[in-house]
């Protein structure tokens, strides 16, 4: 299987040459299969979020080499990677415009990989975003024409996961993307997510601070501490896992401990 | 009626103004004040070309200029990251130094040519041509005017529903999530601060040929009388898609000449206007705070009365 994703060496020192020197990413290395669905755990500042953040460009690394489906994009401009990146954030507001309608958030995201049209809104890809939202069960497809900054935070979250998916990305980056939604959907929005990444066979990194939640979705858990990967579990090994199992074989590892979060979700 | 008709004509006058702020202001909600210099810009090159003896190229000439004027203040804001009022009035006061000189170093400009000097021809004296004598000059400036703001309101609002169009308004709106929908948001952002500034310099080239004459100062105040107009033009469309605002923008320009005629008309003298657009503007960017408040100390009165009776 030819390799999704393949970090190198991966290097971040926040602040450099001052007091507040912090080591973000620590010669990070981690290469991730086509298809593979991976979770990602570790406790706060360990460096889940900074790993995303040099994914998707928003920084440059001290060193290393990001590597996505053999292209070396390290030095590749934020919005170009995005072509082929998919993220979503715990805030739902953070991936739609809020004063553009559902259908307008759509088409706009679909633009990097939709054909030619004059009007961006068209009704070829409108009748698809329509098939697609209606698939998700909440009803969305009969609110084309509503601003996004109408939805609920559920709601939101569906529609940003379908904007980030509607393109077919080669690695799909969450970022404890259901956890600033009511249980019910959260639930909800889990779900559509594990199936459009089974459908598509979206490369994926899911952060959470859910154990459970780690283990049940997808095919490999990692866990992060002080910028490095402490653990990496998949197969029979990760099958035999429990929350309570993982969390001892963390602090084995770790030099903090989990975050109350964690140790809440248990 | 003579002041309804020199309302409208002035009012229409200044409506591609009226659009451009509304595409700084409310598209890219970006505050940009390179508006005061990119109007004289555009009347300044529009007087040059004009005495050429191209009046229709000059229009053109001038609205270009003005996108110019707005690609420095887009790369200032984008590629050096400087704060976007600061990088208006950066090229703003650049563009007083070329204005200058555009002008040829001198602060204002007849559109006559040759000597004895000869009127040179304008857009409006060529389409006054076509009226009787006698008519109202007000009359050929507003249809002409009329004619020009549609084909741009229109040109504007379709421009606004095409795929680039539409990525100017996301970044107004999450310049991250365009981002991450693989465009480039500064490149939009230049496009968008580009097109308001291209339709404010139109304002100025449509004055110039009106008013047959170009000056350096008349740029100063203008983002405020943008400003006024785009806020009166909400009282109609509150919270609208970018047509509605466009519409209202157009309107919104007409109604603030309007107001502005009846003030001159109650012997105001011409140099109270500045003040009056300033005080309109701080009023109407008040009114929401100012109801709250408002309507929240009644409610604790109520309350507080309601409170007292129980007691």
């Amino acid at each position: 299987m030819s390799a999704g994703l393949e970090i190198i060496n991966l290097t971040k020192r926040f602040e450099r040459g001052t007091p507040n020197e912090k080591t973000a990413l620590d010669s990070l290395c981690l290469t991730v299969p086509a298809g593979e669905f991976v979770t990602v755990l570790g406790s706060n500042g360990a460096g889940k979020s900074t790993l995303f953040n040099a994914i998707l460009g928003k920084f440059r690394p001290d060193h290393g080499r990001i590597i996505l489906d053999g292209e070396d994009i390290t030095a590749m401009r934020d919005y170009r990677r995005a072509l082929n990146i998919g993220c979503l954030y715990q805030d739902p507001m953070r991936g739609t415009a809020p004063h553009m309608t559902i259908e307008e958030n759509l088409a706009l995201a679909y633009t990097r990989k939709a054909g030619r049209s004059f009007f961006a809104v068209n009704k070829k890809d409108s009748a698809r975003f329509r098939e697609l939202l209606s698939s998700f069960g909440m009803g969305l497809e009969d609110r084309m024409k509503t601003p996004m900054g109408l939805l609920s935070g559920g709601q939101r979250q569906a529609a940003s996961l379908l904007m980030s998916t509607i393109a077919e990305p080669k690695l799909l980056l969450l970022d404890e993307h259901t956890a600033a939604l009511d249980p019910e959907a959260a639930r909800k929005v889990l779900g559509i997510t594990k199936r459009i990444v089974s459908e598509q066979r979206i490369t994926t990194l899911m952060i959470t601070h859910d154990m459970g939640m780690a283990l049940s979705c997808g095919s490999r858990t990692i866990m992060m501490d002080s910028g490095r990967i402490v653990l990496d579990i998949s197969g029979a090994e990760r099958d035999a896992a429990t929350p309570a199992s993982l969390a001892a074989m963390f602090s084995e590892r770790a030099h903090e401990g989990l975050s109350d979060r964690t140790m809440l979700s248990m | 009626m003579e002041l309804l008709l020199s309302a409208l004509s002035q009012g229409l006058l200044y409506a591609p103004m009226a659009l451009g702020v509304f595409v700084a202001f409310r598209i890219l909600n970006t505050p940009d004040l390179t508006i005061d210099g990119s109007m004289v810009f555009g009347m300044s090159v529009c007087a040059a070309v004009t005495i050429a003896g191209h009046p229709v190229l000059a229009l053109f000439a001038g609205a270009l200029a003005g996108a110019l004027a707005g690609l420095v203040t887009g790369l200032l804001q984008t590629a050096l990251r400087i704060n976007p009022i600061l990088a208006g009035i950066l090229t703003m006061t650049g563009l007083y130094t070329v204005n200058f000189s555009v002008l040829g170093r001198q602060a204002n400009v007849y559109l006559q040519s040759g000597q004895p000097p000869v009127a040179s021809a304008t857009v409006y004296r060529s389409f006054q041509a076509l009226f009787p004598d006698g008519t109202n000059p007000n009359l050929p400036v507003a249809v002409l005017t009329a004619v020009i703001v549609a084909c741009v309101c229109a040109a504007m609002c379709v421009f606004f529903r095409t795929r680039p169009g539409m990525a100017i308004r996301a970044t107004g709106d999450n310049e991250e999530m365009v981002r991450s929908s693989s465009i480039n948001a500064d490149g939009a952002r230049i496009a968008g601060v580009m097109l308001s500034n291209a339709l404010v310099a139109l304002t100025g080239s449509l004055l110039c040929q009106q008013q047959r004459y170009a000056d350096i100062d008349s740029g100063s105040g203008m983002l405020v009388v943008g400003l006024a107009s785009v806020i009166i033009g909400q009282v109609f469309a509150r919270r609208g898609g970018v047509t509605l605002g466009a519409v209202s923008a157009v309107l919104g320009s007409v109604l603030y000449r309007l107001i502005i005629q009846i003030a001159y008309s109650l012997q105001l003298p011409s140099y109270w206007v500045k003040l009056l657009s300033a005080v309109i503007v701080a009023l109407a960017l008040a009114a929401p705070v100012v109801s709250q408040r408002l309507r929240e100390s009644r409610l604790e009165r109520e309350e507080a009365a309601g409170y007292e009776r129980r007691a």
